[in-house]
């Protein structure tokens, strides 16, 4: 994966990513997905280009349990979403609806900066700078569940959890 | 601090629960798939969770008996769009037999509490936030998405990684004007936003014994304002008495091991506290009442799952009670769950509050998520006793949230600004 990095602050909230006056009505994730980042900046959806990174502090989607958040960003065409630490219940979300959530050192991404990211490898290149940070692997379970594309594809085919 | 030590053989609370659903030996870090006891949505996640069912296949719940839906967070319906969202849920529940808890029901988590579905020593997910609350009877309930809510209402089970537990020990007695909220707030500027990611607390002492129900869950309620997965609390006397009357299930409370291991531990001696207030846009950006004192405002709401309760209502009422309102103030009351208005109802709190000026809602979230009454203008400034204070949380991205305890906010309305408590009780 290849794009651009959008960066942002820490404590970026789900209100923020999508707030609730817009999430609320509808199940439409492509109107959603015009809306995201709207309160932080208005002009974040005009800039993004389908496959760019959101890149962020710690505590990415810290509050509500809305699990528009991560479905309105990866409608609205991020590929996945770097950030020091992630709150809980936002990282489950993400990874159950198939957008990857990398725990990085961010400090070094700027704005604009050029990003290739390798899944499997959990390595973040920086072409802009040609620097490469590392992210930890995720818990079997989780990379099981990304592996099908998500928590619905994977309860379909098998039904319920396991862990082996 | 680690309190016992890595090859200690005793457990925290969350170890003892996830350990008794899953079937296993679970130690924190553990990854384990736990069976569940109770799982819930409300009308801002439900309708995403049917469509996961949907998506998995599902044509039949695990969870019979043990699952409900709540219309909470946009009730009554304010639009067609949201109305067609609440029809969905109505028909979901009706053909697959949910509980389902329509308009005026009150807050999903009043509703699981006041029916007694989450109970100690019990194993609960909803899919809200704020479903840490019922960690203040026992409970290890904890928010989780929507397609996670549809996975255990299909399957009954659910991955948890168990978790580490921060202890947090509160004593001392509270002073005149001073309540669980200002515990709460104080413990979230310490904790702050992410100090408890991922952890559960454990939070005792003799603060919190003293604390009526209603105020200890206004403290779990607030955990994963810390990044926390839940905020447990031991059973006592007033946890059991509450749920005597309420349900003839059996239950077994869980204590921690006296050897169990702590990932960290913070004490508190609260004898001190004065009222706190949470300013615009973080719920740790908190002060003391004396740093904010003469802010003009002009909306107040008391309720939301945080302090919507009895104990809540009283204590604004008696600040309000043959008062008036400030000119220029809209004062919201909204009772968590339709048994604590019927109760405010025979206290004749809902009359102090109609006669002082203020308007009273149907049980339910109001005005706290932004999507109905009291959305604020631009440029205003709210005081309100809810949990989140983010800009745009109350559909106005140019409004201003600060957050207290329900005296604090009565106190506000009366005057027109913020203002100490202690100078009008």
């Amino acid at each position: 994966m290849k794009g651009k990095a959008h960066k942002f602050g820490d404590d970026v909230n789900t209100d923020y990513i999508i707030s609730g006056r817009h999430k609320f009505k509808t199940l439409d994730m492509n109107e959603l997905a015009g809306h995201v980042m709207e309160d932080l900046d208005p002009h974040f959806v005009k800039r993004l280009k389908k496959g760019d990174f959101l890149v962020a502090g710690k505590n990415f989607g810290c509050g509500s349990s809305r699990e528009q958040a991560p479905l309105a960003l990866k409608h609205a065409g991020v590929a996945a979403v770097l950030a020091e630490s992630f709150a809980r219940i936002y990282f489950r979300n993400s990874i159950n609806n198939g957008l990857p959530a990398l725990v990085c050192d961010t400090s070094g991404i700027d704005d604009g900066d050029s990003l290739e990211v390798d899944l499997e490898a959990g390595v973040i290149r920086n072409l802009t700078k040609g620097t490469q940070i590392e992210s930890p692997p995720l818990p079997r379970v989780m990379l099981d569940i990304l592996s099908e594309g998500g928590l619905v594809d994977y309860m379909k085919k098998h039904g319920r959890l396991a862990l082996d | 601090m680690i309190i016992g030590g890595k090859n200690s053989l005793g457990k925290t609370i969350s170890e003892k629960i996830l350990s008794a659903h899953s079937g296993k030996d679970a130690r924190s870090g553990d990854i384990v798939i736990a069976e569940l006891d109770f799982v819930m949505a409300q009308d801002g996640t439900a309708p995403l969770a049917i469509r996961s069912f949907e998506g998995m296949g599902g044509d039949g719940i695990a969870m019979a008996g043990k699952a409900a839906f709540c219309i909470d967070h946009s009730a009554p319906s304010p639009l067609r769009a949201i109305s067609e969202l609440h029809a969905l849920m109505r028909e979901f529940a009706g053909k697959y037999g949910l509980e389902l808890n329509d308009v005026g029901e009150g807050v999903c988590h009043q509703v699981m509490l006041d029916k007694a579905h989450a109970l100690p020593g019990s194993l609960v997910i909803g899919a809200d936030s704020h479903t840490c609350t019922y960690g203040a009877v026992n409970a290890f309930a904890t928010g989780v998405g929507s397609t996670d809510m549809a996975a255990g209402l299909l399957s009954g089970s659910l991955w948890f990684r168990v978790p580490e537990t921060m202890k947090v020990t509160v004593s001392g007695s509270l002073a005149k004007g001073v309540f669980s909220k200002d515990i709460a707030l104080m413990m979230v500027s310490d904790i702050t936003a992410d100090g408890a990611t991922y952890m559960a607390l454990e939070i005792g002492g003799d603060a919190i014994s003293a604390l009526g129900l209603d105020g200890r869950l206004t403290i779990s309620n607030l955990a994963v304002e810390m990044g926390a997965k839940v905020g447990l609390m031991e059973v006592d006397e007033k946890t059991l008495a509450f749920f005597k009357s309420r349900t003839s299930d059996r239950f077994e409370p869980v204590s921690p091991d006296p050897d169990a291991t702590y990932q960290e531990a913070r004490e508190y001696d609260i004898s001190n506290l004065g009222p706190q207030v949470a300013r615009p846009h973080a719920v740790d950006n908190v002060c003391p009442v004396e740093e904010v004192e003469g802010t003009v405002i002009a909306q107040g709401l008391i309720g939301t799952c945080t302090n919507g309760r009895l104990e809540d209502l009283r204590a604004a009422a008696e600040v309000v009670k043959g008062r008036k309102v400030a000119r220029g103030v809209r004062m919201i009351v909204a009772p968590a769950s339709r048994e604590v208005m019927l109760n405010a109802l025979r206290e004749g709190l809902i009359e102090a509050f109609t006669e002082a000026g203020a308007s009273v809602m149907c049980p339910g979230c109001a005005s706290c998520v932004g999507t109905h009454q009291g959305i604020p203008g631009d440029g205003e400034n709210v005081i309100s006793t809810a949990n989140r204070n983010f800009k745009g949380r109350m559909g106005n991205p140019e409004a201003f949230i600060y957050l207290a305890s329900p005296a604090t906010v009565a106190a506000s309305c009366l005057k027109g600004e913020i203002t100490d408590p202690r100078k009008v009780m």
